[in-house]
């Protein structure tokens, strides 16, 4: 367990080192700052902070998961190519570390790094609770944070685990951005293609489970198929980790 | 320290050892030594857990290597051929972060004192990446002795490094090695043959070879040297040497000394200086020549050994 924070603490230090942190921040940020400005003054316009029409945060929520399919392979791509290009894995492997520990710190760097960032974002619904009269459903704040954490989660693992495949950090984000694509937008396949492939694609896609909890409904089918698809990545992470050793 | 027995490793179709038994023990220096794509990296990589073997058995500070790869790797410091760094990271954060990962006490004072040993310590705050290719070996070196560990396994240890350096990490290499068991290798035959108790020839996965520099040498020769150089002329002090019983393969140098050879386990050379001062010639030089290990080397990896 000390490896991993260890491995962590380095991967999140190492995140704002370099631009990469900055500039994921501002991707995210920026974006979000501006959508959320235009939802104040589009609701103070219709005089809408009360009542059921009164704005809450799941478009926030909606759009940083949507701008994490594109940021999350940025952030995993270099964590365990770059290690194998640069050779430094050749150390990681033969300090008494265990594989699954390597796999693991690395994804937990990511998602601390993540955290930071969904944790400046808590400032929209703090400032929202301030327009909206009596005050925004904290439950739905609480489940479509407890959403992004996970579909973030689910971005990263499977960017880790594509990390480990390859040793070039390009290769590595496209393969991901083109998986999380996929499993984002399943959603949207035609549901003819298979017999009851809307329900399969519909359970499969992940923006369906995130969208579900970004409305305020948490399940427990969500939560484990989110969990799921993080240890997925991971165990895929520490198996190609393997599989180098014994080439 | 070290056993190794019956070790091979095959990439796919190409076997790159071979059957490989030799031991190491506590307070030796061994030199792994042999040509390009002989197998020496490939059996460092085993003994430090970075690879399992085909087939064989690995044992280093008394852990299997497969077996029990965490507590064998607790134990060994290694320094790869490529020294591979983090670019981006301080010298000082660096071995801190493999000291926290090796779990040792009081890193922060450790580091300290490795960074002093291998001349880093006021570069300790710069970028490695802004450091010459001498003193990021010497990061990977301050690396690999974090941990105090019992085997150290240095692969061309003293490469990139100026002359002062190399005198400097020899001598430190040789101090850990009076205590602990270090395997290195190295293509600079005369590290070798300065620094390592013993050595351990290897060419395309197999040991060809493996003693001390002194008996390889009077093993492949069968007979000793020695070198005679006198003062002024030197006119017939090819007979008066040929003349001690015993003496054979007597050749004059370019520069005038005279070489000869006889059969190891009779020592000739009080017989032939007696000769040459008996016959007047003024001796200023009389030395005993070993067989190089280069040439060894060269004997043993290409049978092209020059006598």
């Amino acid at each position: 367990m000390k490896n991993i924070w260890t491995i962590a603490k380095r991967e999140y230090n190492n995140y704002f080192g370099g631009a990469l942190a900055y500039v994921v921040m501002a991707a995210v940020l920026f974006p979000l700052g501006i959508y959320f400005s235009l939802i104040l003054l589009y609701n103070s316009q219709q005089g809408l902070y009360g009542g059921a029409a009164a704005p809450d945060i799941t478009p926030i929520t909606g759009l940083f998961a949507f701008l994490m399919i594109f940021l999350s392979p940025a952030l995993t791509m270099r964590l365990l190519s770059d290690e194998a290009r640069m050779g430094t894995i050749e150390l990681l492997l033969t300090a008494p570390i265990r594989d699954g520990e390597l796999v693991v710190g690395k994804w937990l760097g990511a998602m601390l790094f993540i955290l930071t960032l969904i944790g400046v974002t808590l400032i929209y619904p703090i400032v929202l609770n301030n327009f909206v009269s009596p005050g925004i459903d904290w439950m739905v704040v609480v489940s479509a944070y407890i959403g992004l954490i996970l579909i973030c989660a689910v971005m990263l693992a499977l960017g880790v685990g594509i990390s480990a495949i390859f040793t070039n950090q390009f290769a590595a984000f496209f393969v991901t951005l083109g998986l999380l694509f996929f499993l984002y937008f399943m959603i949207g396949l035609p549901s003819g293609l298979l017999p009851q492939s809307g329900q399969i694609f519909n359970y499969l896609s992940i923006q369906s489970h995130f969208e579900r909890m970004n409305s305020g409904t948490l399940t427990l089918g969500g939560i484990v198929y989110d969990l799921s698809l993080v240890v997925f990545g991971l165990f895929a992470g520490f198996t190609a980790i393997e599989t180098r050793r014994w080439r | 320290m070290i056993k190794v027995s019956g070790l091979t490793k095959d990439y796919g179709s190409r076997r790159a050892i071979d059957n490989l038994t030799f031991n190491a023990q506590q307070g030796e220096i061994v030199g792994f030594l042999g040509p390009n794509g002989a197998g020496k990296t490939t059996t460092m990589r085993i003994l430090t857990g970075y690879m399992p073997p085909t087939d064989g058995e690995a044992i280093v500070a008394g852990y299997d290597i497969v077996e029990e790869s965490l507590e064998a790797r607790k134990r060994i410091g290694y320094l790869p051929e490529s020294v591979p760094l983090y670019q981006d990271m301080v010298v000082w954060d660096y071995l801190q972060y493999m000291g926290e990962l090796r779990r040792i006490p009081n890193a922060g004072e450790r580091v300290e004192e490795v960074l002093e040993m291998v001349g880093l310590i006021d570069r300790a705050e710069g970028y490695i990446g802004n450091l010459s290719k001498g003193m990021k070996q010497r990061v990977g070196l301050a690396q690999a002795l974090l941990h105090h560990p019992e085997v150290l396994i240095l692969d061309e240890p003293t490469i990139g490094l100026d002359p002062s350096q190399v005198v400097e990490v020899r001598e430190l290499i040789r101090e850990i090695g009076k205590e602990r068991t270090v395997l290195l290798s190295t293509h600079l035959l005369n590290e070798a043959q300065n620094l390592c108790d013993r050595v351990l020839i290897i060419n395309k996965g197999k040991i060809v070879a493996e003693d001390t520099t002194e008996n390889l040498q009077s093993s492949l020769l069968g007979a000793e040297r020695a070198l005679v150089r006198v003062g002024g002329e030197n006119d017939g002090l090819v007979e008066t040497i040929k003349s001690v019983k015993g003496v054979r393969k007597v050749k004059v140098n370019d520069d005038g000394a005279v070489e000869f050879e006889f059969a190891s386990g009779k020592d000739l050379r009080a017989e032939v200086a007696k000769a040459v001062v008996t016959n007047n010639y003024e001796l200023i030089e009389f030395r005993s020549l070993g067989m190089s290990l280069e040439e060894i080397f060269l004997e043993l990896t290409h049978g092209e050994g020059k006598r």
